[in-house]
């Protein structure tokens, strides 16, 4: 089974029924699934070959969803780039993972010609047009500044490929098997560089399978999704909406909830993803007015959900299944607790979810009983192939499990467990922050704050925030002379970094304080005079 | 340029792109650029809440009244219609 299969099957099954809506578009499997096969034949026909890596660097659409179901049926590998990635980090993706293609909006094009001399594997870039664009376009895609003659008419739109595969309107044949690569997802790593978590078709379907199996999907489902493509959590919305035949509403953002609880309403909304930013959010409005009739379950994970908006939750849909999870990208997810244990358990994360087995290590890889902390083991299916091209990184995660020659994943997270096994998380083993569920690595923040000439020293740590579950904070030291702002700081950050990974506030000081081993005390760092 | 229109603009410059200037027609999305996010909103209501001293109600939210300088502009004109405080900064705009 093939991840592209969820779609196929499905096409198969109900063409008629709409699989996607997007703003005002209405699309069904039938369609989806002629218009992937018609991209697929297309890149197939521009030289994508079998294990080809093609970024798609798109906010959430249709386009979207086309090209990730395109890219799996030419036998390609897709991997979701952030919309709010900058120049130098996605020049970094494209040329870590080689990308030979990749998809973009026209307006992004600019963003692109300054990595374009960086990134000689990119042979091919697919213009999408924005939203608001008409059908004149705005202006043809500029030529490669290089003289390669390879590349200097790689790109097109994405409508022109379409156009020119009208007729391609079947699946092409199957070219990857189910142990080959379905996708990378680039996730932050203490080291400070992405590293790009290698998954295979039976990792994504695995994953898939089990947890539309707890979440008890059924063809009627209706899901709506705010959170991008990029995040493995978003993207597994559109991959589980397809593989059960439902539809799924692919909103932007949660920028303006109103709208979003009115199209709740409208679409007769089912299943609604979460992370605690948004239940934050939610929490603080008046919500007494409105009824969601449909709704049947919501789901959170990306950071722990604090016991109070839980219980706060339950008191605003008490008739929905409150979902609390818990997953790391390696292996999608981990643990849900079931709907009816949440009530006495909101501490709790759960159990490992269906055709998984999870338990505890101490530090010598030895299986700990309930009560004691250790660091928490996966096994399964789900579980990742490795780090893309990162062996020792990927030796430090994947280690030997109970049968010989098998792999688990050490997830690095430490939790406990209550006698009838059900999970806590205690805290991280590195110093990765959560912010609005997704995964900040202090050292790439630093990194580009070291980047900046005026800036001596800098630190990156999370600070307990309502709304973002921890914020980003850098604390920093100028060079002499320098008269550094708080506003040049971000500035500097928001050129560089995807929106999540901007800190929320700078602190100057003098000096920033050290251990006894000279190196920069993070624990030091709460508290102490700011100058 | 009307005088809301260049204190949003001011506001947008300084608050969401950290004093870089700004390449944004009157009537394009600040959703779909990515000038603003689910916090950046709310940040832009309490800004025109505590300028034009009005309240934005929880209906008020809405992206026809937000996520442009044109749909901030009717918006903020509409709300300080009926206010004294507000009717003389909309007698400077032009």
């Amino acid at each position: 089974m093939q991840v592209e299969s969820f779609l196929e099957l499905s096409a198969r099954q109900w063409p008629d029924k709409i699989a996607l809506v997007c703003g005002d578009r209405r699309v069904t499997y039938a369609e989806l699934e002629q218009t992937a096969n018609r991209l697929a034949h297309a890149l197939m026909a521009e030289g994508v070959g079998r294990g080809d890596r093609v970024a798609v660097h798109l906010e959430n659409s249709v386009e979207a969803v086309v090209a990730v179901m395109a890219i799996l049926k030419a036998g390609a590998v897709f991997m979701m780039v952030n919309p709010t990635t900058k120049a130098e980090k996605l020049a970094y993706v494209l040329n870590n993972s080689r990308a030979r293609a990749i998809v973009v909006p026209a307006r992004k094009m600019p963003v692109l010609e300054t990595c374009w001399a960086e990134t000689p594997h990119l042979k091919l870039v697919i213009l999408t047009q924005s939203a608001d664009a008409t059908k004149q376009r705005a202006s043809p895609p500029a030529k490669r500044p290089d003289h390669n003659p390879l590349r200097q008419d790689g790109c097109v739109y994405l409508e022109e490929l379409l156009q020119r595969h009208a007729d391609d309107t079947q699946p092409p044949q199957k070219r990857a098997i189910d142990i080959d690569l379905a996708a990378l997802i680039y996730t932050s790593g203490s080291t400070g560089n992405p590293k790009g978590v290698m998954l295979t078709h039976l990792n994504m379907v695995a994953a898939a399978t089990s947890i539309t199996t707890y979440l008890e999907n059924t063809p009627d489902d209706v899901i709506l999704n705010v959170l991008p493509l990029s995040f493995d959590y978003g993207l597994y919305q559109v991959l589980m909406g397809l593989k059960i035949g439902g539809t799924v509403v692919l909103e932007r953002s949660f920028a303006y909830p109103r709208v979003v609880l009115q199209r709740l309403l409208e679409e007769k909304v089912t299943g609604f993803p979460l992370v605690p930013t948004m239940s934050a959010i939610l929490l603080q409005m008046d919500l007494r007015k409105y009824d969601f009739p449909h709704l049947r379950y919501v789901t959170n994970t990306g950071a722990a959900l604090p016991t109070e908006h839980i219980v706060r939750l339950r008191r605003l849909f008490p008739k929905v299944k409150v979902y609390s999870m818990y997953g790391l990208t390696e292996c999608k997810r981990v643990s849900y607790l079931p709907p009816d244990q949440i009530d006495a358990r909101p501490g709790s994360v759960g159990k490992g979810m269906p055709n998984e087995e999870v338990y505890l290590v101490d530090d010598d890889g030895r299986r700990l009983g309930p009560g004691v902390v250790g660091q928490l083991v996966v096994r399964g299916s789900n579980v990742m192939k490795g780090y893309w091209e990162l062996p020792e990184e990927t030796d430090r995660v994947l280690k030997p499990g109970l049968l010989s020659g098998e792999k688990v994943l050490y997830t690095g997270d430490l939790f406990r467990t209550d006698e009838e096994g059900y999970l806590y998380f205690v805290g991280r083993r590195d110093d990765i922050i959560k912010s609005r569920g997704e995964k900040v690595s202090p050292k790439e923040v630093e990194n580009v704050l070291y980047a900046h000439p005026e800036i001596a020293e800098a630190a990156v740590v999370g600070v307990p925030d309502e709304i973002f579950g921890q914020a980003v904070k850098a604390v920093v030291s100028r060079k002499n002379g320098s008269r550094l702002t708080e506003q040049d700081v971000l500035r500097h950050c928001a050129g560089r970094l995807e929106d999540f990974m901007v800190p929320q506030s700078v602190e100057f000081r003098a000096v920033l304080p050290k251990t006894s081993n000279g190196k920069i005390d993070k624990r030091g760092l709460i508290g102490g005079a700011s100058v | 340029m009307n005088h809301i229109a260049s204190s949003l603009r001011q506001f947008i410059r300084e608050n969401f792109l950290f004093g870089q200037d700004l390449a944004l027609a009157d009537h394009e999305s600040l959703l779909e650029l990515g000038i603003v996010d689910s916090t950046g909103v709310l940040e832009l209501v309490t800004f025109i809440e505590d300028r034009y001293r009005i309240t934005v109600e929880d209906e008020e939210l809405v992206p026809d009244n937000l996520d442009s300088i044109d749909n901030l502009v009717r918006f903020i004109g509409a709300k300080c219609q009926y206010s004294p405080v507000l009717n003389k900064e909309m007698r400077h705009a032009v």
